[in-house]
């Protein structure tokens, strides 16, 4: 187990070296320069000198290659360098910021696999009866409408419909979990009902193969009650493959917040994100694609030990 | 798609009107399980298929029924129709009668049937690999029917489990409670199958092929294991199988189906000594045997089982028989003999005898044996290093010689290693050692061009004619694909030539060119298997288990073509089996491996009847045979235990842990192979001993 821990860790390092030399150099080549957009801000057109003066002072005039080791020395020390635009440490920008995306993301898990998993099984119980075709419709749905539409529509309606508006401010998670929540439920239904429909179609799909396995026969043989069969030999060997998608589908999942965020007005990663893309600000953008990066290797990690806790064929080590 | 009503009848209560109906019999007691004219309907796309076809068995206290048939004669169905468990009552229809203990349960609501289910009737199923839960432990698996029929504490199943387990022979049983399926040998699971049926006491047990997918030496104590169980439990028991040896040795009381309909039935020593249905008689004949002298051809039925979608009319054997007449068109009733025997055939046979078997036509003398070797293979070796560290040893020092134009015949259980020789021959995986050496040349050590040429020299033929031929490609392209690879021919038109003139070789219609391989029947497929091997006009075909996958009849054409083509084309086999009688019937050299090792090889006439080395002896004592009936009480299993892993095979003697006669030696040194003749060799310190 701890050897298994230690491996996984280990291979992460080169896929975090992989992701910050491919977002080091993608950023490199793009048009647009942040001392010249900065200095624009400022009013009036900034003279050569100055832009130079400035890039040195910024050590931006230094050697691609030089930059780029700053970068990796910097990333050892899980020191991701200062925005050129505000100056701070990128860590402390992205560290303001990601609570509240968490948070959304957590959520939106949460709502997706408490959808997805009745959801699925239901379907793949009564597979080809209307309820089955009611929840594939609604599992298109999730796929084909897009979330920021999704969540601009659901809270049009609550504020017609009931005149609620999400509560404003930022309340923290251990002050005031449930105002918390009432300001995060919007855009964690906006983009856990994608992120549902999915895994859905996913649990589904198991159910089905489940109820064909010999090992459901041997069951039913048995003369268990349905109930029992479905929970103690159906759901768990399907939820298997759904586990796995789970982690997978977590990428997406961040990218619709980016957007879900500008809707609902929350200052977290995404708007972030948004705002250092239009600066120009490519230690933030960095920054934000390596922590994110870890994000996403984290989850899949638990995702592989969930998968071991219910699976005894799946040793660690 | 279930169907769920709340109880209607307790079975407290149906269990308490059961006496008062079993008393009424005569003299044979009255049946625990009887069933009567069973219909099974399947509805695929627009048409209905009748699958089973008024079927009636009954099987009483203590007593083993034999169900018999080929591949799709509907006896799977039977049984999973009996226990009310076909999937789906949208798409399958049944009919008839079941009554248990007198009692027609299959009038019984879906609620009161799941009642039954797992408490008086419990079923085994084939596949011991995928029938358990690979995520409960063994303990929760065998636990779980007597929570829910019997309302046991948690402690109470517990002990219960650990009595059945010991039962049913595995050893350590509170350990192996709080294993996984995965943790234990095929066999192993089996036997949990079993102590699962036997949770709740059941009266009667349906067994589906319960021993198919299991190797012989287990086979046999699976099946021991039931017969006393049956015996000691007075439990009737319905042993559905595709194996008439097995019911020789086991079953009781016999029933033959072919299309769906029960053809003949009777007591196992009638329909075996004197069948009276064509089918049955067929059958009989294609089986090779080990306890009669080895036929110069099996007699094989024509033809193939006919498919659900279209049963022949009137008597559904009518198309293979030999003796069929216009009356045959007709359905034929089943009438009985004055002993009990029921068959429905128009021209039963009536002179049928295995005494018929037991004095063949003389086969000529073997001088293949002396001929020079067309492949001579020595010290053979093949390792695997695992990712993980270690190394699999999975063959060492191997000695063979193929005869030319005969046969060397390589047998062994599941992991023997008799496959890794053949892809190591076949240069599919480098050898770690050892030499094979082909017409002077050493295949192992062949540069890519000469490995080119010596592929054409040495063909192969697969045990599954599906998946070893392109799903997507006419058998056509599949044939003429190589010829032209190879450059054997020049053009297509050339190609096309010599693909009929294949077809014609293997006994296939020349219009199959156009078919897919999945429009095809199994044995058909094995055909175009063998013929695509013989495209290249090899000198060596190596056989991997070559018609283990084929149905009985079907697997008795096959091996006559093999041998006909043998003389036709003076070729020579290298020939994987697990089956004995198979390789007893082809070979000319028989070698047997255990655990990576050759542990003896010899001629025919000497490995079968002076065998030396005490596994082979347990191998021929393991296998069921037709003759069997005449000796039922003798203990069969000689060989206790499983195969031990070849990861950490055992030191000195490689089977000295299941071994009834090794010593101390065995364990220290491994053992040499002695040779007892210029053809026998054994390997066991052992062996000079009569």
């Amino acid at each position: 187990m701890i050897r298994y821990l230690r491996n996984r860790l280990l291979l992460a390092i080169p896929t975090l070296l992989g992701v910050a030399t491919l977002i080091f150099f993608m950023l490199n080549v793009l048009p647009g320069d942040t001392v010249e957009t900065m200095l624009r801000a400022e009013g009036g057109s900034p003279s050569v000198e100055l832009v130079a003066a400035e890039r040195a002072r910024l050590g931006l005039d230094r050697p691609l290659l030089v930059q780029y080791g700053d970068f990796l020395t910097g990333l050892v020390t899980l020191d991701l360098g200062h925005s050129h635009w505000t100056g701070k440490p990128v860590i402390e920008e992205v560290m303001l910021r990601l609570p509240i995306t968490l948070e959304v993301a957590v959520l939106s898990m949460i709502v997706a696999i408490a959808v997805a998993v009745p959801l699925g099984t239901i379907a793949g119980l009564y597979q080809g009866s209307s309820i089955d075709y009611a929840i594939r419709i609604f599992a298109i749905g999730g796929i084909a409408l897009p979330s920021f539409w999704f969540g601009m529509i659901i809270a049009l309606v609550m504020l017609w419909s009931f005149n609620w508006l999400p509560p404003l401010g930022s309340p923290s998670l251990m002050k005031d979990p449930f105002r918390l929540l009432q300001q995060l439920i919007l855009p964690a239904i906006a983009v856990g009902y994608r992120y549902s429909a999915i895994l859905i179609r996913m649990m589904r799909s198991s159910v089905i193969d489940a109820l064909h396995e010999d090992y459901v026969r041997t069951a039913r043989a048995k003369g268990l009650r349905v109930a029992r069969i479905v929970w103690r030999h159906v759901v768990p060997n399907s939820l298997l493959p759904t586990i796995t998608m789970i982690g997978l589908e977590f990428a997406l999942l961040i990218g619709s917040l980016v957007v879900i965020e500008q809707v609902f007005s929350l200052n977290g990663i995404g708007r972030l994100f948004i705002e250092a893309v239009s600066r120009s600000d490519f230690m933030v953008i960095q920054g934000i694609v390596i922590v994110l990066t870890v994000i996403f290797i984290a989850v899949n990690l638990l995702v592989d030990l969930a998968y071991a806790a219910i699976d005894p064929r799946i040793e660690l080590g | 798609m279930y169907n769920e009503r709340s109880g209607m009848m307790d079975m407290g209560e149906v269990m308490e009107q059961i006496p008062a109906k079993t008393g009424a019999s005569d003299d044979a007691p009255a049946p625990l399980l009887s069933v009567r004219n069973l219909n099974v309907q399947f509805r695929a796309n627009d048409s209905l298929v009748h699958i089973v076809r008024d079927v009636s068995f009954e099987v009483r206290a203590g007593e083993i029924l034999a169900l018999v048939g080929e591949s799709g004669c509907g006896k799977s169905v039977s049984s999973l129709a009996v226990m009310r468990l076909l999937s789906d009552p949208k798409t399958t229809r049944f009919t008839g009668e079941a009554r248990l203990l007198g009692k027609d349960y299959f009038a019984l609501p879906e609620e009161d049937m799941r009642r039954l289910r797992g408490r008086d009737i419990a079923m085994i199923f084939q596949e011991p690999m995928t029938s358990l839960n690979p995520l409960l432990t063994i303990g929760r698996q065998i636990a779980e029917p007597m929570f829910e029929h019997l309302r046991l504490t948690a402690s109470q199943a517990q002990a219960r489990a650990i009595d059945l387990l010991t039962k049913v022979g595995i050893t350590d049983p509170e350990r192996r409670l709080t294993q996984y399926p995965h943790e234990l040998s095929g066999g192993m699971r089996q036997r949990v199958m079993i102590a699962i049926a036997l949770a709740c006491n059941p009266k009667v047990i349906i067994a589906d092929e319960p021993t198919t997918a299991l190797d012989v030496t287990i086979q046999a104590q699976i099946l021991d294991l039931l017969q006393s169980l049956v015996r000691e439990m007075n439990v009737g028991l319905v042993l559905i199988t595709h194996n008439l040896a097995l019911v020789a040795r086991y079953a009781d009381r016999v029933s033959v189906m072919y299309a769906g309909k029960i053809v003949e039935s009777g007591t196992t020593r009638q329909v075996l000594e004197t069948p009276h249905h064509r089918y049955t008689e067929g059958l009989l004949a294609a089986v090779p045997r080990l306890d009669v002298p080895r036929q110069a051809r099996l007699q094989s039925i024509p033809g193939q089982p006919p498919s659900p979608r279209n049963f022949p009319q009137g008597c559904a054997f009518h198309p293979r028989c030999p003796v069929a007449s216009e009356a045959c068109h007709s359905q034929p009733e089943l009438s009985a003999t004055d002993k009990g025997q029921r068959y429905a055939c128009f021209h039963p046979a009536m002179t049928w005898q295995v005494a018929a078997l037991a004095s063949p036509a003389p086969v000529p003398a073997d001088d293949r044996v002396v001929r020079s070797p067309v492949l001579q293979v020595r010290g053979l070796a093949k390792d695997f290093h695992l990712k993980r560290g270690g190394t699999v040893r999975a063959i060492q020092g191997i000695d063979l010689d193929v005869p030319e134009g005969g046969t060397l015949g390589l047998v062994g259980e599941s992991g023997c290693g008799k496959t890794t020789v053949a892809r190591t021959l076949l240069h599919l995986q480098a050898a770690s050692a050892g030499t094979a050496t082909f017409r002077g040349s050493n295949i192992l050590s062949a540069s890519k061009s000469e490995l080119l040429k010596l592929r054409q020299k040495i063909q192969v033929v697969y045990q599954d004619p599906f998946t070893s031929l392109n799903p997507r490609h006419r058998i056509g392209q599949t044939l003429a694909e190589p010829l032209l690879v190879h450059g054997l021919c020049a053009d297509k038109r050339a190609a096309r030539a010599r693909v009929e003139e294949l077809l014609d070789l293997v006994g296939l219609p020349r219009d199959i060119t156009e078919r897919y391989p999945h429009q095809m029947s199994g044995g058909q497929r094995q055909r175009v298997g063998i013929a695509r091997a013989l495209g290249m006009k090899p000198e060596l075909i190596i056989c991997d288990e070559p018609v283990s996958a084929l149905d009985v009849s079907i697997q008795a054409q096959i091996m006559n073509l093999f041998a006909d083509l043998r003389t036709k084309l003076g070729l020579s086999y290298l020939f994987i089996a697990h089956d004995l009688a198979v390789v007893r019937h082809i070979s000319d050299i028989v070698a047997v491996m255990y655990l990576g090792r050759v542990m003896e090889i010899g001629t025919r006439a000497e490995l079968f009847e002076r065998p030396r080395h005490p596994y082979t002896r347990a191998l021929l004592a393991a296998v069921p045979s037709l003759g069997d009936e005449n000796r039922k009480s003798q203990a069969h299993a000689v060989v206790k235990g499983d195969l031990p892993s070849p990861l950490n095979p055992p030191a000195g003697c490689v089977f000295h842990t299941r071994c009834p006669i090794a010593t101390g030696a065995c364990r220290s040194a491994i053992p040499p192979a002695i040779a007892l003749s210029q053809t026998h060799r054994v390997a066991c310190i052992k062996a000079e001993c009569p």
